[in-house]
Parts: C-alpha cells; structure tokens; sequence
C-alpha cells in the first residue's frame, strides 16, 4: 500500500527529463522514423538531398519548425476550438516557417536561393501537420516540444544520410570538399586530379530518381536491422 | 450567431499575432535581404570574370567584392539603341538607384524589345577594359540568366557565368554547377571574320566550329537550345553600342 502511495506521487511530479521524455525524443531516430517507418515528408527528402549542405539546412530547418510549431499548439490546444483546429494549426506553421525562411535570407542568403521553394514547402510536409494532430493536441507542451525535436532529427538523419550517398557518389564530394573524380578544373588542367581520380561521378546521382533507389534501400537495411519494424501479418 | 463568436475571435487574434510578427520580422530584416540579395548579384558578376581576379569568387570576402565594384568596376545603363542612359531615365524605369545593378533583368525581359533597358559592366584591369553584359533567356522550366565578359576587342569571351532559377539538377543545372561547361565559351569570338555578328551556339553531339560552338550538356538538350537562344538574342542587344565605341 505505501509503496503504491509513493509511486502515484512520484507520477504525479513533473519529470523534466525522465524514461518517457527520453524515448520521445529518441524513438523517431529509430522505432518510428517519420521517413523511414511512417513513410512522410517523402518529397523534400528526394528535393532537398543533391548536397549534403542543402540537407543540412533543410533538416535544422524542419527540426525548429515542427518543434516550436508542437510546442506552441500545445500551449494553445485547451484553447483552439475544434472546428478551426486545422486552421489554426495551418496558422501556426505557416508563421514559423515563413520566420525560418526570412531568417535564413538574412543569414545565408546563396543557401536559401538554392533551396528554393523547398523552405516554403515545409508548410505542407506531413511530418509537421502530422505531429500537431496525434501529439501537440493532446500533449502538455515540454513533451510536445520534445517530440517535435525527436521527430525533425529523426528526418534530419535520414535526409542527410541520403544527400551523403547522392553527393558522394555523384559528384565526389561531401559537404562540398571534393573527395574523388576529376578536380574542379580537370578540363583547363588535365593533371590537376584529386585523389581517387579513376572513379567517375555517376550523375545518376545527382538526378531525382536515386532518391527513391537509395531512400528504398535504406527502408530495406533498417528493417533488417529492428527486426521490431517487420509486418509479420 | 452567438456559438462562433468565440471561435471567429480566437482565428482573428491567432492571425492578427502571426500578421504582427512576420510584418514586424520582415521590415526588421528589408535592409540586409537587400544587402545580400545585391551581394549575391554582385558576386556572379564577378565569376564572368573570375580569370581575371587574383583569388576565386568564391574565396573572396564581403568586402573584396564591395572593393571591387567600387574601385574596378564602371557601371553602365544602355538603352536598346546603344546609348548610354542617365541616372534619371533609370530612374523613371522603376529603379531608384539608377545604376546598372539596379537594373532587374527579369522586368526587363517582360518588356517590349525597343524598350528594354541593358546593364553593362567595364570592368579595368591595369590599362584593359572588360566588357560584362547581361543576357537573359527561357530553360526548360524557368528563367535563366547569365554575365558574358568579353575582352578589350569586344569580341572575344573572357568569361560566363550562367544562372538559373529552376533547372533540373543534374541535368540543366550543370550550365550553373558544372565548371567546366562556363570554361568551353573562354576564347569564343561573337563575331565572324568580317565582324559580321555571329553569336555562339551550344551544339548537341559535340561542337564542330572552334570558334562558335561549344559542346552542350547530355540529356539537357532544351536547356542547352534556352542558352542559344538567350546568348543569339540578347548578346546582340549591346551590338550598337560595341560598334559606337570602336
């Protein structure tokens, strides 16, 4: 009887970072991979990952967006009125991402024009809408806010494991330093070589659809891997 | 009536809070978006000429290229009858700097042909001046533009940079990405022997004539016929006033 009295008091405390907290922000890396798992957000994971720098910025900016966006619908969810959630949801994330897009004019402006439209568009990447409506609204806002975190790093990861392999394998670089192929001024100086220079960059690469080979890849590996994710049925 | 006053409230504050902020924001941050935004302009410029300058674009500081601008760099508005335009004219054309940065190519390409506006860049080096025009075309998708540096004899091309707004990657994006494919038009005339305007065409399977052609981009063929058309097109545009300072 006291043991179960001083358990339902320890519930009862705020933990601030205790089991729960730390499997939130840890199962979508893994057990629950937006991408991977869940299958969302698809479409910039192809766009976004010719260069590792691109998914870098894309991934950092996905993270504070469903985040902030989970941690302010969850302040507001006992105040949102049920007929307009989406709407105000749709408010929410339009806001924040506009400020990471005007924020990152300011900041790196070559990266946002090479991004594009691809900033504007995590507006409707499912993974943030998707986060509000099963967690956010139902969620107090320190574990929302954790969740949204869990759920950006755990489509980061992915993003840039993809964008290493297209830009390694295409053009012989990682984070823009060239590792193998031709040098930069091959065609001006033939001996100007970098190491590894017998490989060719595959444009394949490069192109979109070895996003969907290597992404399919990778569903396949980490499934092998968590023997968990595997559909018996 | 009365059950959706609260919720016709509670979306008018939460848009009203969103408007504040991201109005607030964007006032806040105008002026370096537009800093960078000419910074960024600046530095394609200057990758037409990249041969010339003592380090790559990319390796030079915010202020090199401020530097640059300011002390190499002549800036000059041509109307389509090859004459220079003043401050006041571009002015009138919607652009309150009235130099040829200012210009935005993209209105201009809108424009009736006549009334089009061209940005020129002399840029000097030692007692050598540099001619960097302007072009502007359609890829397969969107606009693409580009800076064409051409030597003294303002015929031969000292070098390109290419820029695009929507090119697949991989494919149409390489006129940007791809070193190499700027590096063919180095040494390219516009003119024929007789100084007869000639162009440079970007050919399919490989180029035939050293002297205006260069090799296109496999599986961009469309892309490759956009930056034809734009450099037959929009090169001839500055011819009159190349034939003016002769």
């Amino acid at each position: 009887m006291a043991d179960s009295k001083t358990n339902a008091k320890l519930d009862l405390k705020p933990v601030f970072f205790g089991k729960k907290e730390k499997k939130l922000l840890l199962d979508p890396l893994n057990d629950n991979n937006p991408i991977t798992v869940q299958v969302l957000g698809i479409c910039s994971a192809l766009a976004v990952t010719t260069l590792t720098t691109k998914a870098l910025t894309m991934a950092v900016a996905v993270t504070l967006v469903v985040g902030f966006s989970n941690l302010i619908t969850s302040l507001l969810r006992k105040l949102i009125p049920s007929e307009v959630r989406m709407i105000a949801q749709l408010i929410i994330i339009a806001t924040l991402v506009t400020v990471v897009s005007l924020t990152l004019q300011a900041v790196n402006y070559p990266m946002y024009k090479e991004l594009s439209v691809f900033i504007g568009l995590i507006i409707t990447n499912c993974i943030v809408m998707g986060r509000l409506e099963a967690f956010a609204m139902a969620n107090d806002p320190w574990r929302s806010f954790l969740d949204g975190i869990g759920n950006g790093l755990g489509y980061g990861v992915i993003l840039l494991i993809i964008a290493a392999l297209r830009e390694l394998l295409g053009k012989g670089a990682i984070f823009g330093f060239k590792l193998f192929g031709p040098g930069p001024d091959f065609l001006v100086d033939t001996q100007a070589i970098s190491m590894l220079h017998w490989y060719t960059p595959n444009n394949l690469m490069v192109l979109f659809p070895s996003a969907m080979f290597v992404l399919a890849v990778i569903i396949w590996l980490h499934r092998t891997w968590n023997s968990k994710l595997v559909d018996v049925s | 009536m009365q059950k959706y006053r609260y919720t016709v409230l509670f979306v008018l504050i939460l848009s009203a809070t969103s408007a504040l902020i991201l109005a607030g924001m964007y006032t806040g941050l105008k002026d370096i978006h537009e800093k960078n935004a000419q910074l960024f302009k600046k530095r394609v410029i200057l990758k037409a000429i990249s041969p010339l300058l003592d380090k790559p674009v990319s390796s030079l500081s915010d202020d090199d290229v401020e530097k640059i601008f300011q002390e190499k760099i002549q800036q000059v508005v041509l109307d389509m009858e090859g004459n220079p335009v003043d401050a006041a004219r571009v002015a009138a054309a919607g652009y309150k700097k009235g130099d040829a940065l200012s210009v935005d190519m993209a209105k201009e390409f809108k424009k009736p042909e006549a009334e089009r506006l061209l940005p020129l860049y002399v840029y000097k080096k030692g007692d050598k001046k540099y001619y960097i025009t302007g072009v502007m075309g359609r890829g397969l998708w969107d606009l693409i533009w580009g800076y064409i540096a051409l030597e003294e004899d303002k015929n031969t091309i000292a070098g390109v940079a290419f820029e695009h707004a929507g090119e697949t990657p991989g494919l149409g994006a390489e006129i940007k990405d791809n070193p190499s494919f700027g590096q063919q038009f180095v040494g390219k005339k516009i003119h024929d022997a007789q100084g007869k305007y000639h162009s440079i065409t970007v050919r399919k399977g490989g180029a035939k004539d050293p002297n205006f052609e260069v090799d296109a981009i496999s599986g961009a063929t469309l892309t490759s016929d956009g930056v034809t058309e734009m450099l037959q097109r929009s090169m001839k545009y500055y011819d009159p006033y190349f034939q003016k300072v002769k």
